[in-house]
């Protein structure tokens, strides 16, 4: 295939937008169809997502996100850091889950440096990644609920997330931008009667989420409101790059926790659930029964926990890892390696890694590039919510406009990421 | 009337499937155990990397394509030359790597070739990733676009023009996504200033 010469540059206007959107229309509508902007201040576009849409009567005839409201440039201030300060950034990416894309990015410099993370620190980090699903989960639940008009929901939701929320602060002394996972293991000891505490969510939550599910699931009104709107099909969600829950809820058999583990998940005994139905009602179903098993994963990730010996959290590395207050105020060599560590930097071989994780919202990956300095020459995000958002169209088209926010929710999009 | 109300009825929540359990993974070579084991070291070079593993499907779908191969911390990246971009694409669809993952930019400047295209493509059958590369020389970035093997590349394709200026040849809406439509310059390119007014 010859390249064909490359267009120049286009500036578009909101002018070109709304041609933009009227030249993807499917031509059915003709002159009855009229044009319609959502966003980005709306309520339930779940952050400053635009859409512009082009709608016949109450039906969707065409529609065309329009993003970068957000964007801050966490790519480009990466590489103006050392590799320990981008931790704080990536927490900011997607402020739902913070600790995955935490240990997402660690895993990625960990595999640059070849080195190997405490099965203690694995298995807490595993811990605390499933308590992050769980609370991501909530939030999603509980705004899809309220988007739909259900609002109790919301608030059962934000209770029990709001319990994960104080675990963390005990953990890191914040909420939400825990930076608790540090390259080569983890920050800080937990501290004490932390496994009692997790212990008492856990026993609480399958009752909690059953609470949720009585309030839902059978209601009619919100089951007329998603069964059978939003349909994708299971090449679609290939083609459109969908990853996570609302692929597996289109029938895709696919979770990196299962298929290609990482930080040791090959150790718990967890199903996968999937659905062939492929609309809003799917995802929910999917999304419920996933809080369940992150329960499972979290019971046996804290037995696991609370059954080994208390060695360090931190890999074997001085010149990488900082040493502990303890040391460095006793010993030398530890006050140096902390002051080399803190000034100049560690030195990370030159190279290129990609490591996926299974993120609430699908396949998060961080791509890593070296040139053998203390400053990443480059890092660079997959988001699951940015490919999730092209296939948003291919549900709404044809649909009633009401049935959009319904599936804004369903795909569980979260703009931080998307704009990075 | 009267009496106790009578309960919603409690609808079929409809069906949901148990995963069946993981894939099977990838088939053990033709003859036996051994065949499939991934070198420890880091391997540079085409000749090195397909003499080490010829029965990689990537490596067997692009025997004719790739110009250049690296496994290093066990990944596998393929570099192809930039007119057959798209043409490797579909050969490794072909041979089951059909999930497109993810397409950025890294900016060698002022190396020449000064853009390095980074495609990575999963797939779910074999478990397995592989990283084609793209350079680029500065005296004309443009390249051929892949959304016409996989649509779910036009947001990625948009994101790295927006942000290095690579144009994608046959790309359907070559837009900036990122920074606002009257932006000047490609703020993930080295030479873009950080400090100082605009």
């Amino acid at each position: 295939m010859a390249p064909v010469a490359a267009p120049d540059m286009i500036v578009p206007g909101i002018d070109d937008v709304i041609a933009d959107a009227k030249q993807h229309g499917t031509g059915g509508a003709g002159e009855h169809s009229m044009v319609l902007n959502m966003g980005p201040q709306h309520p339930s576009t779940h952050g400053v997502l635009r859409l512009v849409l082009e709608i016949d009567g109450e039906s969707v005839v065409s529609l065309a996100p329009d993003i970068g409201y957000l964007h801050t440039g966490i790519e480009k201030t990466c590489e103006a850091k050392f590799y320990q300060q981008v931790v704080p950034l990536t927490d900011r990416i997607d402020y739902l889950c913070p600790m995955t894309n935490t240990l997402c990015y660690c895993l990625a410099v960990e595999k640059l440096l070849e080195i190997e993370v405490p099965e203690r620190a694995e298995v807490l980090r595993v811990l605390l990644n499933e308590l992050t699903r769980i609370q991501s989960h909530l939030v999603w639940l509980g705004t899809h609920a309220m988007d739909i008009g259900a609002l109790t929901v919301f608030l059962y939701c934000f209770r029990e997330r709001e319990e994960i929320l104080r675990i963390f602060e005990a953990l890191s002394g914040q909420r939400m931008m825990t930076s608790y996972f540090r390259i080569g293991g983890i920050a800080l000891e937990p501290p004490l009667g932390f496994a009692e505490w997790v212990q008492r969510l856990l026993n609480d939550l399958p009752e909690k989420i059953q609470e949720y599910e009585n309030l839902l699931t059978a209601n009619p009104i919100w089951m007329g409101r998603i069964k059978g709107v939003g349909y994708l099909s299971k090449e679609d969600a290939i083609a459109l790059g969908v990853t996570g829950p609302p692929a597996r809820a289109s029938g895709i058999d696919w979770d990196l926790r299962r298929d290609m583990p990482y930080s040791g998940y090959e150790r718990y005994k967890f199903a996968v659930p999937i659905s062939t139905d492929g609309d809003v009602w799917a995802r929910y179903v999917v999304r419920m029964q996933e809080m369940r098993e992150s329960v499972n994963i979290c019971q046996q990730a804290l037995d696991l926990f609370t059954s080994m010996p208390a060695t360090r959290l931190t890999a074997n590395a001085p010149k990488i890892v900082l040493p502990d207050r303890e040391q460095m105020k006793t010993q030398m060599e530890s006050l140096i390696h902390h002051f080399k560590i803190v000034t100049e930097g560690f030195a990370v071989p030159a190279g290129e890694v990609f490591q996926a994780i299974e993120s609430p919202r699908g396949e998060m990956g961080y791509y890593v590039v070296s040139d053998g300095t203390a400053k990443p020459y480059r890092v660079h995000m997959r988001n699951p919510s940015f490919a999730t958002l092209q296939a948003l169209e291919t549900m709404c088209k044809g649909r009633l406009l009401a049935d959009v926010v319904a599936v804004i929710g369903s795909i569980d999009i979260v703009l931080g990421e998307i704009d990075r | 009337m009267g009496g106790t109300p009578t309960p919603l009825p409690v609808p079929d929540p409809g069906p949901m499937a148990q995963s069946p359990g993981p894939h099977p993974g990838p088939e053990p070579g033709p003859s036996g155990t051994g065949q499939r084991e991934y070198p420890k070291q880091a391997i540079f070079g085409k000749d090195a990397v397909f003499a080490a593993m010829p029965w990689n499907e990537a490596i067997a779908a692009l025997g004719e394509l790739a110009i250049d191969a690296k496994w290093a911390r066990q990944e596998l990246t393929l570099t192809v030359a930039r007119e057959s971009i798209a043409a490797a694409c579909r050969a490794v669809q072909a041979a089951g790597y059909h999930f497109f993952e993810d397409l950025t930019a890294v900016d060698w400047y002022p190396q020449e070739p000064r853009m390095q295209l980074s495609y990575h493509i999963l797939s779910l059958e074999l478990k397995q990733r592989v990283r084609l590369a793209v350079l680029l020389d500065s005296a004309d970035l443009t390249v051929d676009s892949i959304t016409g093997v996989w649509p779910s590349a036009n947001f990625y394709e948009r994101e790295v023009f927006d942000l290095f200026g690579v144009k994608f040849a046959g790309h359907p809406g070559l837009t900036r996504i990122m920074m606002p439509p009257d932006w000047n310059g490609h703020p993930l390119r080295k030479d873009y200033p950080v400090e100082g007014y605009r």
